[in-house]
């Protein structure tokens, strides 16, 4: 499936509202779209709203055997999915250029930063460590995703529980992320573009900061050529920005550990919004089953059971089955070479048992 | 048949709370979230839109169903489960009015506590609806599972799957009430059969009529 090109007017549009200091949707050039966070039902699930993009990270762990050059060491895996359902461009062959990119991004931003400790999760060291396995899901696509999957895959982790494994027992413990790591996107000119603004980008420089002011990686892509105070300046926001989401990540967090510990229902089903006028909820609701055994039994009345057409098996040596009989050869030879041939077939088995013997006997 | 009366009591049948949201997603045409229980499914709706020449049908629209799970990459049951969804889509949409076009359904599980399947059913089903593409009915699916006693079970859990040693899924037209596609899973007699299939219909009833609810709220302020 194509996606509908981007016509020149628009384009033009776009590009001059930008120089103008303006933005489709009435933003500011260094403002962020709504963020909203819920979580799934089982730990480790988390969905992330960035205005109209939407993510869904999930995050899994398995015991295997630890790579052979760092036995030590767990193993943290990330997957992006550019699942059809975010934009009619995406298809569902994987490993387009923007996929790889995306994966590889998220990949360095993390490992770099180290905000996950890989030694603590080592369980036997060179036999048996934890693997993290993040799978991170797009839902739609209006823009940035980079962004929307870097705060649902710290957010998913911090969300995390891993079972703590000793020989006897099983007990569970909250995984040490020891500082959230978030990336921010900033193309051109403007912060967080949305999806319109991203197809007429030259440009992007995407800087990942963790809340210590601390860069843990920068990368520029598309050829532009910024200034050092451009660079600078992008920076200075960028930290801003990030302590922003940084608290809003812990606040959900909390908000999610009170409502388990009240013991009230989570998940997406609880976070469903009621008030809107598309969605409906229906309650627990018995079904009445006055005639369903006098119709069950009418049915199976009425109809009897198909005729035995096929022969049952039978076994003539171990080993060997055999349904029905075989039919007469009619292709035409005359009997007495039919005879023959089944004689010549029935020496051939008799060799192979021979030999058998023969063999037994030499040990 | 007189002693398999007794074994299958059908008594406290019911089906789990459930929710529905259309149109939560921007870019799909057509876009739903469907909730049973704690099971719950996101599914996205493309079309019909512009096909491959590869895959165009002549004289009608190529339907494509995708489901993907929520932890690692799509598998064979995926596809086996892609398959009955796509079968039933097939039975029920106009495929005839879009000749040389593509519609491609995504299914996402987001979580999944029993009864998947009928989960994904009903999803794709409110997704079409959403798309506004033209059907002949409307399908639900509605899974039941007999447990070790012979009784039925309704939308079982995973813990009620677990113990039970067969699990039927059926998807239901609401015109006939006439069963669409099964996906049988487990031993069973042919009597137990037909007493799944009745319950399934009864069942559908509720959901046909949730589903009506649903469309009738939300056009409440233009009609």
């Amino acid at each position: 499936m194509k996606d509908t090109p981007l016509s020149n007017c628009e384009r033009d549009f776009l590009l001059k509202a930008i120089e103008e200091k303006k933005r489709l949707d009435g933003r500011q050039t260094y403002d962020y779209r709504n963020i909203k966070i819920t979580f799934g039902t089982d730990y480790g699930c988390c969905f992330v709203d960035l205005g109209k993009t939407r993510v869904m990270a999930q995050v899994s762990c398995e015991l295997v055997a630890p790579k052979e050059t760092r036995p030590n060491e767990g193993i943290l895996f990330f997957n992006i999915e550019l699942s059809p359902m975010a934009s009619p461009a995406f298809e569902p062959g994987r490993q387009s250029e923007l996929s790889v990119k995306l994966n590889r991004q998220l990949e360095r931003c993390f490992r770099n930063s180290k905000c996950i400790d890989t030694e603590s999760l080592c369980v036997v060291s060179g036999e048996k460590v934890w693997q993290i396995r993040v799978d991170v899901h797009t839902l739609n696509h209006d823009g940035n995703l980079m962004d929307a999957a870097s705060i649902a895959a710290i957010t998913a982790l911090c969300h995390f529980r891993r079972p703590d494994v000793s020989i006897q027992g099983e007990e569970i413990t909250v995984v040490s992320a020891q500082h959230s790591t978030v990336c921010l996107i900033y193309c051109t000119s403007n912060l967080d573009p949305c999806e319109r603004e991203e197809r007429v980008m030259d440009g992007l420089l995407m800087i990942a900061m963790n809340k210590h002011r601390e860069i843990c990686s920068i990368q520029s892509s598309g050829g532009i050529m910024l200034l050092k105070e451009q660079v600078l300046r992008c920076s200075k926001i960028a930290s801003v920005k990030v302590s922003e989401i940084t608290e809003l990540i812990s606040k959900a967090l909390e908000n999610d550990k009170k409502a388990r510990k009240a013991g009230e229902r989570c998940g997406f089903a609880e976070s469903m919004p009621q008030e809107r006028i598309t969605a409906l909820k229906m309650d627990e609701t018995p079904v009445e089953m006055k005639n369903v055994t006098e119709k069950a039994e009418d049915i199976v009345k009425k109809y009897e059971a198909p005729p035995q057409s096929v022969p049952s098996p039978l076994v003539p040596a171990p080993g060997v089955g055999q349904v029905g009989q075989g039919q007469q050869n009619s292709w035409g030879l005359e009997e007495e070479d039919g005879e023959s041939e089944e004689e010549e077939e029935m020496v051939v088995e008799d060799q192979p048992k021979n030999k058998l013997d023969q063999g037994e006997c030499c040990k | 048949i007189t002693s398999a009366m007794e074994v299958c009591k059908s008594t406290d049948i019911s089906l789990r709370e459930f929710g529905c949201e259309q149109n939560l997603l921007s870019r799909p045409d057509g876009s739903a979230s469907f909730i049973q229980g704690d099971t719950s499914v996101l599914a996205g709706m493309y079309g019909p839109a512009e096909v491959k020449v590869s895959k165009e049908i002549y004289d009608r629209a190529t339907l494509e169903v995708l489901i993907q799970p929520k932890v690692g990459l799509p598998s064979v049951r995926e596809r086996s489960q892609e398959q009955c969804v796509r079968e039933t889509c097939e039975a029920s949409l106009l495929s005839f009015l879009h000749p040389r076009s593509s519609l491609t359904l995504i299914l996402q599980v987001v979580h999944n506590d029993g009864s998947l399947l009928s989960c994904l059913l009903n999803a794709a089903c409110m997704a079409l609806m959403d798309a506004g593409l033209p059907m002949s009915c409307l399908f639900c699916g509605v899974t039941c599972a007999i447990n070790s006693d012979g009784q039925i079970i309704t939308d079982p859990t995973v813990a009620q799957e677990k113990e039970s040693r067969a699990i039927l899924t059926f998807a239901i037209d609401s015109t006939d009430h006439k069963v669409l596609m099964s996906s049988t899973q487990g031993s069973f007699s042919v009597y137990e059969l037909q007493q799944c299939i009745a319950v399934c219909q009864k069942a559908s009833e509720k959901i046909f009529l949730f589903y009506r609810d649903s469309v009738q709220r939300r056009y409440s302020k233009t009609l």
